[in-house]
């Protein structure tokens, strides 16, 4: 028997090119004629345009092209708006280049194109662009009252969207509570930051009137299906890959950002090659931001501290448009339960626009949030309520025999927030041991006898993945027996050659190096949707297995009919094709492809194939067959299905510096069954890295103008390896019943529930001085000024 | 790269990258990593940041780790580059080094990787990291950003290749 793929924790296919330096990421790739873009990005928050003067910039020796709004055309207009929802009332989106008016520091006002980028950026400064400035709205809190500036005329107190959901009676849950326990919690913006920025290289081919774009994206079919109907183009003449993209996490799906359609167009007007590359400067200002909510949380609960009902409001900060709709905040609201029973809920938001980069979702997409306020709260009401934090989430956890248990509220993709299966106590159970729960208040004395301040904290989560709409895959075994796995979903890291090559392998007894995976490239399959919302592997995946076995089931009917036998009576091991108990009776995978083919005219040093006996009965290719080994399938699952977890951690605080010591970091961590453990305990780590970074670094530090004061690696702090620690891992799996593989996502789960987990522990830490922790992230000065107002309090 | 825009301003290099001779043209403004991956088409040398933080764009000068995007090409004319091409082995098998980041795990996206590589690769020049505790490890990885990995298998590679070279 061939050793199963699936399950096993194998070594990356992609790894060796990457290693040596031969990956092709969108800045290597050169084509002939090739010229260089440069986006001049507005210095102010807000600002009327009233003109635009590129004489100069034109003039300069190496500057082929200039495009300012005027110069676009039908490409001019309004970028699309991806996921309308009818609370989103005042959905705004840019154009590719600013028309009259600015609303964020980095908004596209031009585009150069030159010989280099060095002379391209030469010439964005020799544009003159007056600015008439306007007010600024860049403080989430006081962005919707009636006084505040408008981002966007006409639209009220900036309030772009606006949706109450309720889940039984609230009012009543909290008219018979025993206890009420209210907490107000914030998010700060965030950004995901790859360690590669967004670029493109758009190519324009007149003779075929084709179009062919290299994208650094997490979606190049979408783009590719956009590009397509904006420039008036058949889809199959426009070709959109993603190559080798280092790093997504979210922001790196969008259709589109401005430089997608700009390339293009400057292509099209040049009759060249054009290479657009994001400084990292530019990045922090252009490519969208998440995170920032306010949230005023009330839980009621009974005597015994189980939640009665729920209410929350929040404030959800779009950015100055809202080209992802209201994904991320739809997101919170049905986070907000996490993993406990909430029979009453109530959640209200507000999505408000400001004078900022615009929001899409970056790895978690507003769960972060929603784990955030719900988390903390817990923490609260375990101390009003005298109980053991873990106690209080142990009363409260939706059981293993309690599934499918349904939120009662439309999850992001329109189907039902239902929990397909989960372990939420034994995972937490895990995670209690793996950090040392039970035993740490002894520890934590004889620490702060010496002067030092431990704390340990916790926090659980769920994850809705593996959402639709749909995947396909292609699975083809050629000729010389090699496998080809194709689909639409790109790859950012996430190992998707090794892993759809598993399952492939797997269903095919063929071994793993005899597989080669595609992925995001529009000229190889063109169905898809994109990577995002943790759903590659559950989605493609499960393509990619319902491929593979359709062609196992050719491959075996073709075999059967040479052997003369049924098909049941084969097995599949090394690409070879045998009868069980006679393996002399065999062909290889490699002469069934071929015999799945009746060519008149042979070729090559085939395996020979028995003749035909004659007169032939019928047609070569019987009806309802068709020629090779190859098959496409497509998965569209039922609804989300649902991941989770439980990290938790013991931090040391140093009251003198604020900075926070992560001493021990547990995740215990449900996907489902895993295809390859390594993999995905790789995802957990990154997840939990951004989540590290998020709670304790990263601050985007925006003024009351508008402006970003840590737009560069100098202020805006990210973690080495000094900074994240070592993180144990375990896994607990609650195969989802949705889906063939049993598989759920697990792209983003590291990143979820950290920011709660440490500020448990940071809390815990420093509850002598009585500081509760609601915001993130609390980077070192922050955190330093809350500890020296405390013991010396300002008069 | 495309010509520059004033040919008299140009600087011809000559210098060694990964054992061999080369020569390029330059202008004064030109970076290094610039020039090494579209003047000399070495594009394993990544750029994530341009001001010196990220440690993608790491290559080795003279021997000792460089951050490539904060000096001049013309700064390198007589100097001995090693990138991250030079390190795999005539026959295109791996450094332990490369073999250690691919059996621990160390990369998932590759393009903060070359930079650790090299970085590594001088790191272990010096120091018999085999007998370092992590947290010494980690000091030395601290000049390179990863955003997928969260380092956990890029410091049980520089542990591995640590131990295989020093048989």
């Amino acid at each position: 028997m061939t050793t199963k793929l699936l399950g096993e924790p194998v070594k990356r296919l992609e790894d060796p090119r990457l290693l040596k330096g031969q990956g092709q990421y969108v800045d290597d790739i050169h084509r002939p004629g090739m010229l260089h873009g440069a986006v001049l990005r507005s210095p102010y928050a807000h600002a009327r345009i009233k003109g635009i003067d590129v004489s100069n910039a034109l003039a300069l020796p190496g500057v082929h092209l200039v495009l300012s709004a005027a110069d676009l055309g039908e490409a001019g207009g309004p970028l699309p708006l991806l996921i309308p929802h009818p609370a989103l009332t005042e959905p705004r989106t840019q154009r590719a280049l600013a028309v009259d008016e600015v609303r964020y520091v980095g908004e596209a006002v031009a585009f150069v194109v030159a010989t280099n980028r060095y002379v391209a950026e030469d010439a964005l400064e020799l544009i003159e662009v007056d600015y008439e400035p306007l007010p600024v709205v860049s403080v989430l809190d006081t962005a919707t009252r009636e006084d505040a500036p408008l981002v966007h005329a006409g639209v009220e107190r900036n309030i772009a969207a606006h949706l109450v959901q309720t889940v039984g009676d609230p009012d009543a849950a909290f008219a018979r509570a025993a206890h009420v326990v209210k907490g107000r919690y914030r998010m700060d913006r965030g950004a995901a930051n790859p360690m590669e920025t967004r670029g493109i290289v758009a190519e324009w081919n007149d003779a075929e009137q084709s179009l062919t774009c290299w994208i650094s994206t997490q979606g190049p079919i979408p783009i590719r299906n956009g590009l397509a109907m904006l420039f008036g183009l058949p889809e199959h003449k426009v070709r959109v890959m993603a190559p080798d993209v280092g790093g997504g996490f979210g922001p790196k799906i969008m259709m589109f950002y401005p430089e997608e359609i700009l390339a293009p167009v400057a292509s099209m007007r040049l009759k060249r090659p054009i290479k657009w590359i994001e400084d990292r400067m530019e990045h922090f200002i252009s490519t969208n931001h998440e995170r920032e909510q306010i949230h005023d949380i009330e839980v009621a609960f009974d005597a015994d501290g189980r939640i009665l009902g729920v209410r929350d409001t929040f404030l959800h900060d779009t950015g100055a448009f809202s080209p992802y709709g209201i994904i991320t905040p739809l997101i919170t609201a049905t986070q907000v339960p996490n993993n406990y029973n909430v029979p009453n809920y109530r959640v209200e938001f507000t999505v408000a626009f400001t004078n900022k980069v615009p929001v899409s979702p970056y790895r978690g997409a507003g769960r972060p949030q929603g784990v955030f306020a719900m988390e903390r709260l817990l923490d609260k009401a375990a101390a009003a309520l005298g109980l053991d934090r873990a106690e209080i989430r142990r009363r409260n956890f939706v059981q293993p025999d309690e599934f499918p248990h349904d939120v009662g509220l439309i999850f992001q993709d329109g189907g039902p927030t239902t929990y397909d299966s989960g372990n939420y106590p034994e995972v937490q159970a895990r995670a209690l041991k793996m950090i040392g729960w039970d035993g740490f208040k002894s520890q934590q004395a004889e620490a702060r006898a010496q002067g030092r301040y431990l704390g340990i904290g916790l926090a659980n989560y769920v994850e809705g993945t593996g959402i639709g709409p749909y995947e396909g895959a292609q699975v083809r075994v050629d000729v010389r027996g090699h496998v080809y796995v194709s689909t639409a979903v790109s790859t950012q890291g996430q190992g998707h050659y090794t892993t759809f090559a598993q399952i492939a392998a797997d269903e095919l007894g063929v071994p793993l190096d005899r597989v080669t995976v595609t992925t995001g490239d529009s000229t190889q399959f063109r169905w898809g949707s994109g990577t995002y919302a943790s759903r590659g592997l559950t989605v493609a995946g499960n393509a990619v297995g319902l491929a593979a076995h359709a062609v196992r089931e050719k491959a075996a009917q073709i075999a059967a009919d040479l052997l003369e036998v049924s098909p049941e009576d084969l097995e599949f091991e090394h690409g070879i094709v045998s009868v069980k108990g006679s393996p002399g009776r065999s062909y290889s995978l490699a002469a069934l492809s071929v015999a799945s083919n009746p060519l008149r005219y042979a070729y090559g040093e085939v395996p020979k194939l028995p003749p035909e006996p004659l007169p032939r009965q019928g047609p070569a290719l019987t009806s309802g067959r068709e020629p090779g080994l190859e098959a496409i399938r497509y998965y569209s699952p039922p609804h989300a299905a649902f991941a989770s977890g439980c990290h938790a951690a013991i931090v040391e605080v140093d009251l003198d510096t604020g900075m926070v010591k992560i001493l021990k970091y547990a995740v215990v961590h449900d996907c489902g069954v895993m295809v390859n453990p390594m993999v995905v305990e790789g995802q957990v780590y990154g997840g939990v890295a951004q989540g590290v970074g998020g709670m304790l670094y990263e601050k985007l530090d925006y003024d009351e103008e508008g402006q970003l004061r840590s737009g560069t690696y100098m202020d805006f702090l990210m973690p080495y390896a000094t900074e994240v620690p070592h993180i144990e891992t375990d896994h607990v799996e609650t195969p989802s019943p949705l889906n063939p593989l049993g598989i759920k996502g697990a792209g983003e789960a590291g990143a979820i529930p950290t920011p709660s987990a440490l500020a448990s522990a940071i809390e815990d830490a420093l509850s002598p001085l009585g500081i509760q922790v609601t915001q993130a992230p609390l980077p070192p000065d922050t955190l330093r000024a809350m500890i020296a107002e405390k013991r010396a309090p300002a008069r | 790269m495309s010509e520059p825009t004033t040919a008299a301003q140009t600087r011809t290099l000559h210098l060694t990258v990964n054992g061999k001779s080369v020569s390029g043209v330059a202008e004064p403004r030109l970076l290094l990593s610039d020039f090494l991956r579209h003047e000399l088409g070495l594009t394993g040398t990544h750029v994530g940041c341009e001001h010196g933080v990220c440690g993608c764009c790491t290559v080795l000068y003279n021997g000792e780790p460089v951050r490539s995007c904060l000096m001049l090409a013309v700064q390198a004319d007589g100097a001995n580059i090693m990138t991250v091409e030079g390190l795999a082995n005539g026959d295109g098998s791996l450094h332990p080094i490369q073999q250690a980041f691919l059996d621990c795990h160390g990369l998932q996206c590759g393009f903060c990787t070359p930079g650790f590589l090299m970085n590594t690769y001088a790191f272990l020049k010096e120091h018999a990291a085999q007998d370092m505790t992590d947290e010494e490890i980690r000091v030395a990885l601290a000049g390179n950003l990863c955003r997928c990995t969260g380092y956990q298998g890029i410091v049980r590679a520089v542990r591995q290749a640590a131990q295989v070279m020093q048989k």
